[in-house]
């Protein structure tokens, strides 16, 4: 059992109770509600004629509904209308703050809570989201809930939970030129494969995670939830407090240095014990691309497709079902593999740096005239902040559609969806069958700056042809 | 469809049924319910969009449209099953169609937890077990009588020892499961804990 890593410090400090059938009650620090997991936990907590004990802990945004194209109300899509006015109705009635549409702080819930500084080390986040495990980058134990937990932090601010065990993921050295963040979660997933982390809490540390920003770390963070962990973290460092400081709900003047002295005694201790520790060199690491129906399906750029026989039996039949799914052939390159659509967004990559970075690869170039391609910021913010830099100039000049903050095509609740079998480069973090909208269309997840190459040649591509 | 649809309520310690085999790995929610599906304010008409997309492909030949699984209630997958999105649609759509108990390989820990959440017990078997039991309902149907209280599920044919955390059976038996009212029990604890957290009182409000 791990002891003194800051998973287990945090989860004691949260504890409110051992259940009786042996769980845990643990508090939940931050409560994170959307559109789409919430009307059914409010719906439970008027049956049950229950009210919201901590309005102040729960903070709302609206994503994966929201149509990019145009915003104006309602919306085209009477259903989706009728959900963000549900959530609207919902946090007026409770006292909950709601960052709507035009706020200035809308987004990806993912997105939206660092940028304000709730996301912060020490807390216990959650929300109606698998991908909350996102906010661990800050040394928080952030993880997705279900409906009925969300009632339950509604009613009580705490959930009835399992403690997780601890596995410490090493990254030694540093990621090479043109490899990014996203490349080394693709990579560990495909090393450890989607279902190592059930049960587990990913702690990632090394070198190579010292290295990376703190959007990179959300990046990592985000991914936790498809290798199985549904809980990612990073020790906070001093790249964690002066991305927090100053932002709108950071901790101000006399509580900033409070704060950072007790941030700074949460990371796990130097002989704290894990359930398990896997080490990987990071500068082996290529620019990665999934070629199958799960994350863990992923090769180097360079590489063929695995044949049935590198396989081990268990993911032999997963395989089989790709190979049909996707039309590719075992032993057949990615690269070159002409794409349909690429779409650069999503909680996963939908953040400044990501579009810098995309921006980078497109300056100068067009899109291939085969490609729809199309840039979804991740929030309000990151739209803005884009602006400012002339990144939405550079997006449209090379024939990128520039749209407005929300999921999009990452799970495609709205109208942005691929049509039939086509074939998408995405930066988004699901490659399922008919995850982005069609029952046939094809994913293939890759690093915005993947994306971005892909767009211009019209297939995958390397990007370190680019950025040489 | 079945007949009227009614929530489990209360303690569970007993499921009898039909076995509904469903072959495949890492079957993600997505698949479950598709996303569009989750434009809705209730759960109510989940059920008969569950694996949608999956079902429309076979054509008439998925486990789920096959009339002699009609009447089933146990569903029997293999490993990784509810894998990705942490939408409790994908529990909610099974149950609304009729699935009562679920046994696999192998869960997605969201998904799990959900499934807990909204009453339907998941028990884990070996991969061999779980292969022998999907075969044996290629041939004949497979009708188990699950005893939470011993984690023992009978046939005619079979005896299995089943697999399932202490915690979540303890929980079904006791009813516990529906966790609302026993975390609302510690109220006095909840507001301890609320008090002695540090950034409580160091965070700066939004305005």
């Amino acid at each position: 059992m791990s002891q003194d890593t800051l998973f287990d410090k945090v989860w004691d400090l949260h504890k409110v109770s051992s259940l009786p059938g042996g769980s845990d009650q643990i508090f939940i620090g931050l409560h994170l509600i959307h559109e789409v997991t919430s009307p059914q936990a409010f719906g439970a907590l008027k049956d049950k004629n229950l009210k919201v004990k901590f309005p102040e802990r729960t903070v709302a945004t609206v994503d994966h509904i929201v149509p990019t194209d145009n915003q104006s109300r309602p919306f085209k899509d009477n259903l989706a209308e009728q959900m963000i006015e549900t959530l609207e109705r919902n946090c007026l009635e409770h006292k909950i703050k709601f960052f709507n549409i035009g706020s200035g702080n809308q987004g990806i819930v993912h997105v939206v809570a660092p940028e304000l500084g709730l996301t912060q080390p020490g807390m216990t986040i959650a929300c109606g989201d698998s991908h909350t495990s996102t906010h661990g980058a800050f040394g928080s134990i952030a993880f997705g809930i279900g409906t009925s937990q969300v009632r339950d932090v509604l009613a009580s601010q705490t959930i009835a939970i399992n403690k997780l065990k601890v596995r410490q993921i090493w990254c030694d050295k540093k990621l090479s030129k043109g490899v990014f963040a996203k490349d080394l979660v693709l990579h560990i997933i495909n090393e450890l494969g989607v279902k190592a982390g059930v049960g587990f809490a990913y702690e990632f540390a090394g070198p190579a995670i010292d290295e990376l920003s703190m959007e990179e770390r959300m990046t990592i963070c985000n991914m936790s939830i498809e290798g199985g962990a549904r809980c990612g973290y990073i020790n906070p460092d001093e790249k964690t407090f002066s991305y927090i400081k100053n932002k709108l709900c950071a901790p101000k003047s006399e509580h900033w240095d409070k704060a950072i002295t007790w941030w700074k005694s949460l990371k796990s201790d130097e002989n704290s014990i894990y359930d398990d520790v896997i080490k990987l060199d990071a500068s082996k690491v290529e620019p990665t691309v999934t070629w199958g129906i799960t994350p863990g399906q992923s090769i180097s750029i360079n590489q063929q497709i695995p044949l049935l026989d590198d396989l081990s039996p268990n993911d032999k039949l997963v395989a089989k079902e790709a190979y049909e799914y996707m039309s590719f052939k075992p032993g057949q390159y990615i690269k070159d593999t002409p794409v349909d659509v690429c779409f650069i967004g999503s909680c996963t990559n939908g953040r400044i740096s990501d579009l810098r970075v995309a921006a980078k690869v497109l300056k100068n170039k067009k899109v291939s005239k085969n490609v729809k391609a199309f840039v979804v910021p991740g929030s309000e913010k990151v739209a803005t902040k884009a602006k400012q830099e002339g990144l939405d100039q550079i997006f449209k000049d090379s024939g990128f559609q520039w749209r407005e903050p929300g999921c999009s095509m990452c799970l495609a609740m709205n109208s942005d969806k691929l049509i039939g079998n086509q074939v998408s480069a995405s930066s988004s973090n699901r490659n399922f069958k008919g995850r982005q909208g069609s029952p046939s269309g094809r994913t293939l997840l890759m690093s915005p700056a993947m994306v971005a190459a892909a767009a211009i040649n019209g297939k995958v591509s390397d990007v370190r042809e680019f950025i040489k | 469809m079945k007949s009227e649809f009614t929530q489990p309520i209360g303690k569970i310690s007993n499921i009898n049924g039909q076995c509904i085999p469903l072959i495949g790995n890492d079957i993600d929610t997505d698949r479950i319910i598709p996303a569009r599906f989750l434009k809705c304010v209730n759960f109510d008409s989940l059920g008969e969009s569950v694996f949608e997309d999956d079902r429309k492909t076979l054509k008439g030949r998925h486990p789920f449209d096959l009339e002699e699984n009609k009447n089933a209630s146990i569903l029997i997958v293999n490993s990784n099953f509810g894998c990705g999105s942490s939408r409790e649609h994908a529990p909610q759509a099974l149950m609304r169609w009729g699935i009562k108990a679920i046994i696999g390989e192998s869960f997605a820990d969201i998904f799990y937890s959900n499934c807990i959440a909204i009453g339907i017990p998941c028990f884990t078997l070996p991969k061999k077990s779980i292969e022998e039991m999907q075969n044996y309902c290629d041939n004949q149907f497979l009708f188990l009588e699950i005893d939470l209280k011993k984690s023992l599920a009978k046939s005619k044919d079979l005896n299995l020892n089943l697999e399932i955390r202490e915690s979540s059976r303890k929980m079904f038996l006791s009813g516990e499961w529906d966790a609302t009212s026993t975390l609302l029990d510690n109220e006095n604890l909840i507001e301890n804990k609320f008090n002695q957290l540090p950034y409580i009182k160091f965070n700066s409000h939004y305005s």
